[in-house]
């Protein structure tokens, strides 16, 4: 039994990566846990318009956060800042009791300035829109779709390209008539369209099954959504580079999914983070993809207040999809650089020929 | 080049890191000819082959091949794709090469009737034996018709009645006039080719035509029951050859030897002269 220990020992000391997952992930989850898990909302960011718009601001207390006031603009204009996502809590004054117009596609942002609206003695009456109810559904769905890109795209795109490389079939592609841009366009194109019906398939079925709606441009949610997959499948490839065997794929592909999970705002809102954890929600893909669907879905963004998180996922997947191609590419190709693919015959001659 | 064209490596030097894979080493491949690499694990057979394929990049030396397109390779894994079936592999390569239709379907029976997989073309090439997926890899290497063909040790593991198949494949490919290279353990494979490479770490043992790599054993091999030193013998059958660097001595019998007894007496002359280079210099 000793011998086994040791072996075992041996081989975990070896197996950095589990190793890794061993003491890393543990003190991974607690910081997230501690500092990011947190379901409470203690500044809704909120602006105010109409006639009275100063003086409400003024009486305004938290967890209503006043970012502008603008006593100029209506309630259609107030609905543009609500659509837009300028704000989660617009509060229209009038002659009578305020009207707070509420984001609900921000559950918990929503749910807390529902709560605090109960607590004003009728003086804000709150209206809840493009999520009356409050459903956790509605907000979830959105999230989903970007889940399962995620998943497709770097869990099963790492192990079908990891695949090629342990069976030995890699070897055999880098050999035939193959450009390398055939070979990655090649493997890749499949899992896209694989995901591509995946996503329209969430969104149609989460429509049906949750009542989710589908308000806005289906152009920007595809266009979005192709440009989080490109991201997504180019960490895939990545992660395939620096992996031998499917186990390793696997294990890393879970490690860029976690924190994806935890931090994108997917579970936890993003401000209720404390910011030394949310700066990373920021760097990760998975966060401007939900900001995307949320939007399109539910709020019916136009693209002036979606171009934000589509310019950012087009600067992650240019930069992600590139480095991905080169490190495939040097991996399949080595001699390519030297001898063009069309050459009749090849003698190369080399440094030091004799 | 022409038909009579040669390809190969001369004074090939590959190193990954600090390691030298190859050091200087040369194989000619002629058309019509089969050349054969020997050697143990870690020889270099295989980066020698991938010189050839282009997939490692010598240090220094020069390497002649045809393009990509005029080369078969059947790398040591087999690179057959184990999730399509034997008919969907050909199509694959057929394609990757721009043949199809009649022509591709022509050139697919041509390979496989001869190879006896005709008759399991949608079998799924995970369930075929290791000979018959030997011989479909061999198969997809040859479709495209090759100048070159590249086989990394094309019958390990797989029975001595596939190996006969596959090497009445081999040999009618090469007097089809296709120039083969081919890397492997089996040193009875290695005695039919036309020219032997033997590898030890990376170096030239030695080289030629079996014969000439036989007769050009150093020092003396004898056949012994019990071996005077277990360092410079090794076992065939119930007894044992044993090795000496000097001339045959008045009492021994040396024997003739074969290309195993080549091989291995090659061998152990280089690691007896390493060690004594050694010890001279210590």
């Amino acid at each position: 039994m000793w011998a086994m220990i040791v072996k075992e020992f041996l081989e975990l000391r070896r197996d950095r990566r589990t190793m890794a997952m061993i003491i890393v992930l543990p003190l991974v989850l607690l910081v997230v846990f501690g500092y990011a898990a947190s379901f409470n909302v203690n500044d809704i960011s909120t602006r105010v318009v109409g006639p009275r718009a100063d003086q409400v601001a003024a009486e305004l207390r938290g967890p209503f956060d006043v970012e502008g006031v603008d006593p100029a603009a209506d309630e259609a204009a107030a609905r543009d800042m609500l659509r837009d996502g300028d704000a989660d809590v617009v509060v229209v004054t009038g002659t009578g009791p305020s009207t707070a117009l509420v984001d609900g596609s921000q559950l918990f942002s929503a749910q807390t300035a529902v709560a605090a609206a109960a607590k004003s003695d009728g003086r804000l009456r709150p209206d809840v829109l493009y999520n009356p109810d409050l459903k956790t559904s509605w907000v979830m769905v959105p999230a989903l779709i970007g889940m399962i890109l995620t998943f497709i795209g770097t869990i099963i795109t790492s192990i079908g390209l990891v695949r090629e490389r342990q069976a030995g079939t890699l070897e055999q592609l880098a050999v035939m008539p193959f450009r390398p841009s055939d070979v990655i366009v090649g493997k890749i194109a499949p899992y896209f369209v694989l995901a591509a019906v995946d996503m329209v398939i969430v969104a149609v079925v989460g429509s049906l099954l949750f009542d989710v709606p589908f308000i806005g441009s289906p152009l920007i949610f595809v266009v979005g959504g192709a440009l989080f997959l490109f991201t997504v499948l180019g960490i895939g490839v990545l992660i395939s580079t620096v992996s031998q065997n499917q186990g390793q794929a696997t294990q890393l592909a879970l490690m860029t999914m976690l924190p994806q999970i935890l931090l994108s705002g997917m579970i936890f809102p993003l401000e209720s983070m404390a910011a030394g954890v949310r700066w990373i929600g920021y760097l990760l893909p998975l966060t401007y993809f939900i900001q995307i669907a949320n939007g399109t879905m539910l709020r019916a963004a136009p693209i002036s207040a979606q171009w934000i998180p589509l310019v950012v996922l087009a600067g992650m997947a240019t930069l992600v999809f590139t480095a991905a191609v080169l490190r495939f590419r040097r991996d399949l190709a080595p001699r390519r650089r030297a001898t063009p693919p069309s050459g009749p015959e090849r003698t190369a001659p080399l440094a030091g020929a004799r | 080049m022409s038909r009579g064209e040669e390809w190969g490596a001369w004074g090939v030097t590959v190193a990954h890191g600090r390691h030298l894979a190859l050091d200087e080493v040369t194989l000619e491949v002629p058309a019509g000819q089969v050349a054969a690499v020997v050697g143990g694990d870690g020889a270099g057979k295989t980066t020698l082959l991938r010189c050839l394929t282009g997939a490692a990049r010598p240090r220094s030396g020069r390497v002649a091949a045809p393009s990509r397109r005029e080369i078969g390779y059947m790398p040591a894994a087999t690179g057959v794709w184990r999730d399509l079936t034997v008919a969907e592999n050909m199509e694959f390569v057929g394609s990757a090469h721009g043949i199809r239709g009649k022509e591709f379907q022509r050139r697919r029976d041509a390979l496989l009737e001869p190879a006896g997989l005709a008759h399991v073309l949608g079998r799924r090439a995970g369930n075929l034996s290791g000979g018959m997926l030997h011989k479909l890899a061999f198969s997809a290497a040859m479709l495209h018709r090759p100048r070159l063909l590249l086989l990394d040790e094309p019958s390990t593991g797989i029975d001595p009645v596939s190996r006969i198949d596959l090497w009445r494949l081999i040999s009618q490919t090469a007097v089809d006039g296709t120039a083969v290279a081919l890397a492997t353990t089996y040193l009875d494979e290695a005695e039919r080719c036309a020219t032997v490479l033997v590898l030890d770490a990376g170096r030239t043992l030695r080289s030629g035509t079996p014969d000439e790599v036989i007769a050009g054993v150093p020092g003396t091999i004898t056949a012994v029951r019990t071996p005077p030193d277990p360092d410079l013998a090794w076992r065939r059958g119930r007894i044992f050859h044993a090795w000496h660097p000097g001339p045959p001595r008045p009492d021994e019998q040396p024997i003739s030897p074969d290309m195993e007894d080549a091989v291995v007496a090659a061998a152990i002359h280089a690691r007896h002269t390493a060690d004594g280079n050694e010890r001279g210099s210590r």
